[in-house]
């Protein structure tokens, strides 16, 4: 399904770079210019911050992966939450440990939407967390491990830097 | 005819009866100071209340707010903003306030100061944790006031939003008191890294007491477009190289959403900002306290270089 979604977007942005092309003539185009949502939604592209092969490769190579799923019922993922991503035409999950949007006070508001990597176990897949995280994770990651599930406490073991 | 005079008889009772109401909530005031003036000045009744009123304001002291009182502690302004205005309520927030700040020294800041901030959490290790940042913005006023600190951290922009009257904050310190050119900072967001990179350890900076706080003129260099706004709408000064990256286009739009005529629109400013003689009324009333917290800050702060030995190693 990824590899699909995939094949859409760069057919999709073919067809764009086409319309674009014929719309930088037209002077006045009526394209919006106001900035792209910073919600965590179906397809909104974050930044892996781990150090796993797979999330490394993503980045340095400028296709970073997109949302494809957010496991709650808002549809809207918040921090804490986990989402399903395309990531080299592969899927994975995997938390979000810092969002760009608005929280509430004393809670940090990052620069960019960032994820972990994870496993079905939650287990994460790199070893290192590069940028530091939101210490309210630890409430939020523990209240979402079940007795009989994924254990998502893991990824605050391998985090380095609290804020 | 007749209903017509009735009507004007009744207005007229009711106005004296306002008058004698209006007179008699302050007899005390009044019937001494004008009982002086009579002895003093038998003339008509229009030099008595002069003098009534001269004699009144003479003897009464009036507490001197330092003019620099505004810009110090601008949250104890309300918000000029008719509808919400509410003179008890505001009151009562200011009372609240200066509570909070019998317990906590709240220091003074302002938009480009860097401060550190150590606050309960209940999520952190320690229960404790501290953010070292620039402060963006301040808006709000009243116990709802609130700053927001930018840092980055491990090359990850942080920013935190702080309440200013929250009561889990313990200890809001100013590593180093400055202005900028500008009213709020959001343009750092957009900046290159190292123009809001504050290390975490750093100590705070003295300022001699009494100098006036520096503006810091640095200018910023932004990062290429997209932006998260349009910076070249906002007449920004802090700003070093917005031209590098707009158009024609943009600065044409530019031009069209200016409002040049705004500064000249009195009515404007005047329902924006709190009147002066209001200003004066509640800082009349908050002062005394104010000012004594400050004096008690000042002998802390003394007794704290004293005690602290300087370590050589």
């Amino acid at each position: 399904m990824a590899q699909m979604l995939l094949r859409n977007f760069s057919a999709r942005r073919a067809c764009g770079l086409l319309l674009s092309s014929q719309k930088q003539q037209q002077e006045t185009c009526g394209l919006h210019t106001t900035p792209a949502c910073c919600e965590i939604r179906k397809l909104a592209r974050l930044r892996v911050v781990d150090n796993s092969d797979l999330g490394k490769r993503a980045m340095a190579e400028g296709r970073p992966p997109r949302c494809i799923h957010v496991y709650n019922k808002r549809g809207v993922g918040y921090i804490g939450d986990k989402v399903l991503v395309a990531i080299k035409g592969e899927k994975k999950k995997g938390i979000l440990v810092g969002l760009k949007q608005n929280q509430r006070p004393k809670q940090p508001k990052f620069d960019s939407n960032n994820l972990v990597l994870i496993d079905d176990n939650g287990t994460p897949l790199g070893t290192r967390i590069h940028v530091p995280i939101p210490t309210i994770l630890r409430t939020i990651l523990k209240e979402k491990t079940l007795a009989k599930g994924a254990d998502y406490t893991k990824v605050l073991a391998i985090a380095s830097r609290y804020v | 005819m007749n209903l017509s005079n009735r009507i004007l008889n009744k207005k007229l009772t009711e106005c004296a009866y306002k008058c004698l109401v209006t007179f008699s909530t302050k007899p005390i005031q009044q019937a001494p100071a004008a009982a002086a003036a009579a002895t003093t000045s038998p003339g008509g009744s229009q030099t008595q209340q002069d003098a009534a009123v001269s004699n009144n304001t003479s003897p009464a002291r009036k507490p001197l707010v330092p003019p620099h009182y505004r810009f110090v502690y601008p949250e104890f302004l309300p918000d000029p903003k008719i509808e919400w205005r509410n003179n008890i309520r505001e009151k009562l927030e200011r009372l609240d306030m200066l509570d909070r700040r019998r317990q906590i020294d709240l220091p003074e800041f302002y938009v480009g100061s860097i401060l550190a901030v150590t606050s309960s959490d209940p999520h952190a290790a320690g229960k404790v944790s501290r953010f070292v940042g620039i402060c963006i913005h301040r808006e709000k006023c009243g116990l709802r006031a609130r700053f927001i600190l930018r840092n980055v951290i491990d090359h990850q922009g942080v920013e935190v939003v702080y309440e200013l009257y929250d009561p889990t904050i313990q200890k809001v310190e100013v590593l180093r008191l400055e202005k900028r050119l500008d009213d709020s900072l959001f343009y750092l967001r957009d900046a290159l890294p190292e123009y809001s990179t504050f290390d975490e350890n750093m100590d705070a900076e003295h300022l001699e007491e009494g100098t006036p706080v520096p503006v810091n003129d640095i200018k910023v260099v932004l990062r290429p477009r997209p932006w998260l706004e349009r910076w070249e709408r906002q007449n920004l000064l802090g700003v070093a190289n917005i031209d590098q990256y707009i158009k024609e286009k943009h600065r044409k739009s530019a031009l069209k959403v200016q409002k040049p005529w705004e500064k000249f629109d009195l009515m404007k400013q005047y329902r924006s900002t709190i009147p002066e003689e209001e200003q004066k009324e509640i800082f009349a009333e908050v002062h005394t306290e104010l000012h004594t917290l400050e004096l008690q800050r000042k002998r802390n702060k003394r007794k704290r270089t004293f005690i602290k030995p300087k370590q050589l190693a």
